[in-house]
């Protein structure tokens, strides 16, 4: 029988959400790592016991942890799953994401643009997203911030840049928004191993089409009011970027404001934001079986990081775009004043397709029939940063 | 070689696995740099929490103590002082925080 695990990533911890295909009766697990702001968790797609957690902290940096048995036990890849490790030097260094500055490069990869216009050293802070290979459980792709790009083809024990994007002619002109240069979105093409679609706020989006050696902008048509260039290459602060797997050549983007589509990988973008009642947002996903259906959580403004008259609201469109209906059934009414954050929603792939997503007040919401109805999951885990669906066969 | 006391904050223990204070045997001469290569030999996955990758230095918002002084400016090979290496006194890394008082009523 089929069922459905939710990855939870939150500031204070992770947790397991799981229940059968039904989607009635939820069982909670957790919190794991508690204390620790829990940045991302996500399963692989080859093998749904691997499960990738990126685990961090202010004071004490940037930790791996990793499942192989479905979230029942953790351990940091490469190290050793007791206190006391076997003699001898260690193999590997899990937790460490070292930028790429050897002269194959090409070019001396040491800065990029500050806030006030200078150039400044890449510093890394932390892992913003893991995306596990469609096909490897031991290969794992890191969006970081500063904005750079990391693989790890040995389940995370070890970890090398994919320097070549971070190398483009212009990346010493990309610069941070207000929630830092985070490298946040990371697509892989099912249908062509070499193409993988990356964004990174504030830069832009940018495809690969030779396994990330190379990479190319893709901001064509993108649209920032604090840009006067309407042409601007890279500068855009995309929020998050969806695709369908059925057509990987049609991407659904939330940016700052705007909610755009692409039907050309990326190479050309226009908007679809249509009757949203304000197209600002963060989150953005497309149902399992219906390529031209997708989801947003319109929030208010860039100042105003909640729903229009604190009531939660998801909007569908079934028409890949410009065309949206509210979804409110089970959803706050009013007084509602949370967020939901740009990896926090996901969908399953059941029959009825499965939507979920977390908010900032610690609320997931679950629907099982493709939005037309919510229930909360959970009310009041901290606040929610990533979530992540994993549907069990 | 001296036995060193030190203590590390809790999240830092829950990584370990380990409980209440560690012991580690440092070999001499015993200063800050020392203790740190001994504890995250036992415990390797500290290694990166106390002390940056990539630069090896105190991360900012960790301080370092023993017999009530603050040790976080001194130099990493910087002897610690005899109480710690005699095992009288515990090397405390400590969680920096913000606010409060230092005085009560």
């Amino acid at each position: 029988m089929s069922s459905v695990r939710v990855l939870v990533g939150t500031r204070k911890g992770a947790f397991v959400l799981t229940s059968d295909g039904k989607r009635c009766d939820w069982k909670v697990s957790g919190p794991f790592f508690a204390g620790w702001e829990i940045y991302h968790m996500k399963g692989s797609p080859a093998d749904p016991n691997r499960i990738y957690v990126s685990q961090t902290s202010g004071w004490f940096g940037q930790l791996l942890q990793r499942s192989d048995d479905g979230g029942k036990t953790w351990h940091q890849p490469g190290l050793p799953n007791e206190a006391i490790p076997p003699p001898g030097p260690p193999t590997a260094l899990p937790n460490r994401f070292a930028y790429d500055t050897s002269a194959e490069t090409g070019r001396p990869l040491t800065t990029h643009q500050w806030y006030d216009g200078t150039q400044h050293p890449w510093e890394f802070k932390r892992v913003w997203h893991l995306e596990p290979s469609l096909s490897d459980p031991d290969t794992v792709y890191a969006g970081v911030e500063d904005a750079a790009l990391f693989r790890s083809t040995d389940g995370g024990e070890n970890w090398r840049e994919l320097a070549g994007l971070r190398g483009h002619t212009t990346g010493p002109k990309w610069s941070p928004g207000a929630g830092g240069m985070g490298l946040h979105t990371i697509i892989l093409d099912p249908s062509n191993l070499d193409r993988i679609f990356i964004a990174i706020s504030s830069a832009g989006a940018f495809r690969t089409d030779d396994g990330g050696a190379s990479w190319k902008p893709i901001n064509r048509g993108l649209r920032s009011q604090y840009i006067p260039d309407p042409n601007a290459e890279v500068g855009h602060c995309v929020h998050h970027i969806a695709m369908h797997r059925a057509r990987p050549r049609v991407l659904f983007m939330q940016k700052h404001w705007d909610v755009m589509r692409s039907d050309d990988a990326g190479d050309n973008w226009r908007e679809v934001s249509g009757n949203l009642p304000t197209d600002f947002g963060f989150a953005i996903d497309v149902h399992a079986h219906e390529p031209e259906t997708l989801y947003v959580v319109p929030i208010k403004s860039d100042s105003e990081h909640f729903p229009i008259d604190g009531a939660l609201r998801v909007y569908r469109s079934r028409s890949g775009g410009e065309e949206w209906e509210p979804l409110a059934r089970g959803l706050p009414e009013r007084n509602c004043y949370v967020n939901v954050l740009r990896d926090a929603m996901a969908v399953d792939s059941l029959g009825d397709c499965g939507i979920y997503f977390g908010t900032t007040g610690g609320q997931v919401y679950a629907s099982a029939d493709s939005g037309d109805t919510w229930a909360p999951i959970v009310r009041d885990l901290p606040a929610v940063l990533s979530v992540e669906v994993q549907t069990l066969q | 070689m001296p036995t060193i006391r030190v203590l590390i904050p809790y999240h830092l223990r829950t990584l370990a696995r380990a409980e209440g204070e560690v012991q580690l045997e440092v070999p001499a001469p015993v200063h800050i740099r020392a203790v740190l290569d001994a504890l995250e030999a036992r415990y390797p996955m500290l290694r990166g929490t106390i002390r940056d990758y990539a630069t090896g230095e105190r991360r900012p918002f960790l301080r370092f103590f023993a017999c009530q002084e603050d040790l976080s400016l001194e130099p990493l090979d910087a002897p610690l002082p005899a109480a710690v290496i005699e095992g009288r006194e515990p090397f405390l890394i400590i969680g920096a925080v913000a606010g409060g008082t230092a005085t009560v009523g």
